[in-house]
């Protein structure tokens, strides 16, 4: 058996990706999810990780070239494989394989829902019948997603990435920041969308987000996901807050986001200047301190779901980077005990970017386990 | 959300957008309304080149076509700026700004100054600049290094759809005033542009590329012309970095020099003449800062040393292409070590 190491898609936008380094050398035996490549694309530099178990025999890419998404980086195989047969793969593949056309439409776009007088920019991956609904952070927006969304967007799922008030394409007015009025133009979102019972997975201000939903309207959430989420005790980086609320710059934005992640080469010059980009569209300012301001005043979290989410008979998996520099691991202790909760090690505050491949393993198989 | 847009298309956003949002804007100019000879008034031109299209139809108050007396009207915006409302002046050509000298210089650069910053002078003057439209010599100098070396001016030249709109909008919203750049060539570039309302800010450039052999810093147009260079040159194994630095006053030299240290080596690509220009200025400065960790004398690649010409063969001859750009990397590349 041969399998592929494809170059991967990061988002919808992607097309190609340069090969920045090779971490393994041929003969290495690999685990799926074992650290292969990392990858330059025009937005953020990342890890491909082994897709499957096996020894790289072959590195077909080298490093500096520039492979088109689904392209061959190298083949994986048992050491029973013969070389004539992994050849003949490398050749058949190189010949009949063809990128996605650089013009054509980059799949599913990016739509726009009006509910509630607010409209919410999103994104719909699959048309399965379990409803999955991401939300991100302070000051992201659906693009966190980048590692997740497709891969979660499996046969008998939908999978939609949301972009909050205040941030993305999303209408900028925040009202007064506050973690409920967050939760309302979420909850009319779902409403809009006629939503029975999502899934719900939130990251950091989301994961408080989608807990205030799920506390709000029990029956109506099949299950929380909440990676590194805010809401679960007074502690967070102030530093992080402030220094990316008051950054107007690249030199000032990059030392910020480089806290969101345990390897900080991870932020790249793009990277930051797309998160500018976001931040100078008019209302944006406003939006993010409103919101820091109403849930994180004084470099303190004044949000607390933990009270909420005590009596709720909901499934819950809690993920935590253990390096987040953000919002504290401890924190999880308290989620309801009959909560699960998965430390990664090598991840900051951000582990569905970091560590994307674990990070959709543990939701697909907690969505999995539901029977929904 | 961003859509694709042409620079012009991204000007004329600015321009609506800003109008919108805030009523002293205003906007002056000869045939900026354009409505000479248009079918009517709601079909009027919006200007020669139609930038400032549709502005008429819905601010048929705030957008005023002035006599052809440059001197008049950047006047007339100069006192409007200082008495409260925020005019853009369209002066066509940068080649005839030369009349109106003495109300930028002399009045509307130094006013907050003189008045001991009790006066303010929100004042924009869009203008286009640079070669290549077969106007000849009155209607295409680049002329920015004028206006950059004024102190009380602010500069802006964007280079694409995404920076024309964000630099228009903070050069509005900016309480002094700012001459803006546009290149007639660049006007159909296209480029991702978001629906909303931004400001990019002044003083911060952009890395357009990013290399470790050579620091090519381009203005305006010749960002387009140094990409082109950086795609030949990455095939013969020489990786450059392309700094766009969108405002030359205030100018960003702290990210010029940061991408200097690292490679050591510097070329600007400057389609105005060579002398008292932008690239004299960067390549002196950068001398000046960046001396230990040069490998080679700075380079620049500029047009010659006499006005546009009017034979197409010579006017093409005398915008600098990617092959100069090119040619100066290489030699850079080539110098002998210095030790």
């Amino acid at each position: 058996m041969i399998e592929k190491l494809p170059m991967p898609k990061w988002g919808l936008n992607m097309r190609e990706g340069a090969l920045v380094a090779w971490l393994v050398e041929e003969g290495a035996r690999l685990e799926v999810g074992d650290d292969v490549a990392e990858v330059e694309t025009e937005k953020i530099n990342g890890v491909v990780e082994s897709p499957a178990a096996g020894v790289l025999r072959r590195k077909v890419a080298e490093v500096g070239d520039v492979v088109p998404v689904g392209g061959l980086l190298g083949v994986l195989a048992e050491p029973a494989v013969g070389d004539a047969e992994l050849d003949a793969f490398v050749a058949e593949f190189q010949a009949t394989f063809v990128p996605e056309p650089e013009d054509a439409e980059a799949g599913p776009q990016a739509e726009t829902l009006t509910t509630g007088g607010r409209s919410t920019r999103f994104v719909r991956l699959g048309d399965g019948p379990q409803a999955v609904v991401l939300v991100h952070g302070f000051g992201g927006d659906l693009t966190t997603w980048l590692f997740n969304q497709e891969a979660l967007a499996t046969g008998r799922r939908s999978v939609i990435a949301l972009d909050l008030p205040g941030h993305g394409g999303s209408t900028k007015d925040v009202g007064g920041g506050s973690l409920d009025e967050l939760a309302v133009a979420v909850r009319q979102f779902l409403d809009g969308l006629g939503l029975e019972r999502p899934h719900l997975v939130g990251h950091s201000l989301g994961g408080a987000v989608a807990a205030a939903v799920a506390a709000g309207r029990p029956l109506r959430v099949a299950s929380l996901v909440l990676i590194a989420p805010a809401g679960l005790g007074p502690e967070i980086n102030g530093a992080f807050l402030d220094g990316f609320v008051e950054a107007e710059s690249r030199r000032e934005l990059k030392p910020v986001l480089e806290l969101l992640f345990a390897d900080p080469d991870v932020v790249t010059r793009q990277l930051t200047e797309e998160v500018l980009k976001t931040k100078r569209i008019d209302g944006v300012d406003e939006a993010l301190r409103a919101i820091a301001g109403a849930c994180f005043p004084d470099g303190r979290q004044a949000v607390d779901v933990a009270a909420r989410l005590a009596g709720l008979d909901l499934p819950m998996l809690a993920i935590w980077g253990a390096q987040d520099a953000v919002v504290p691991p401890a924190h999880a202790a308290a989620l309801p005990a009959g909560a699960r909760v998965e430390l990664i090690e090598n991840a900051g505050h951000q582990p569905q970017m970091e560590s994307p491949h674990e990070v959709n393993r543990l939701i697909g198989e907690f969505l999995e386990s539901l029977d929904d | 959300m961003a859509r694709t847009l042409t620079f012009m298309q991204a000007i004329n956003e600015a321009l609506l957008q800003e109008m919108r949002r805030d009523p002293t804007v205003v906007v002056f100019g000869e045939d900026v309304v354009g409505g000479s000879g248009a079918p009517g008034e709601m079909e009027a031109w919006g200007g020669p080149m139609g930038v400032t299209k549709g502005i008429y139809p819905e601010f048929p108050d705030r957008i005023l076509d002035t006599p052809i007396s440059e001197s008049a009207f950047i006047g007339a915006a100069v006192g409007a700026a200082s008495s409260g409302l925020r005019p853009v002046a369209e002066l066509m050509f940068v080649d005839f700004m030369g009349v109106c000298f003495d109300q930028i210089f002399n009045q509307a650069a130094k006013l907050r100054y003189m008045f001991g910053g009790k006066a303010k002078v929100p004042l924009v003057i869009r203008t286009t600049y640079g070669a290549g439209i077969r106007a000849a010599a009155h209607h295409s100098e680049c002329l920015y290094s004028l206006f950059t070396h004024i102190p009380g001016l602010k500069v802006a030249i964007p280079s694409n759809p995404y920076d024309a709109k964000g630099l228009l909008v903070r050069a509005i919203r900016d309480d002094d005033p700012v001459v803006f750049f546009e290149n007639k060539v660049l006007y159909g570039l296209e480029g991702d542009v978001p629906e909303e309302l931004y400001a990019v800010p002044f003083g911060e450039a952009a890395v357009v590329r990013e290399g470790g052999d050579v620091t090519v810093v381009a203005i305006g147009r010749m960002v387009e012309t140094a990409k082109e260079a950086a795609s030949v040159l990455a095939d013969e194994g020489i990786d450059c970095a392309i700094v766009d630095p969108r405002t030359t006053s205030p100018l960003d030299l702290e990210t010029i020099v940061e991408s200097v240290e690292e490679t050591g080596r510097l070329v600007v690509a400057d389609e105005a003449n060579p002398r008292c220009s932008m690239a004299t200025d960067i390549c002196a400065q950068v001398a000046q800062e960046c001396f230990d960790d040069l490998k080679a004398g700075p380079r620049m690649v500029t047009a010659p040393h006499t006005p546009v010409p009017f034979s197409p063969v010579l006017e093409d001859a005398y915008i600098p292409g990617p092959e100069q750009i090119a040619e100066a990397v290489r030699a850079t590349v080539g110098a002998k070590a210095r030790r």
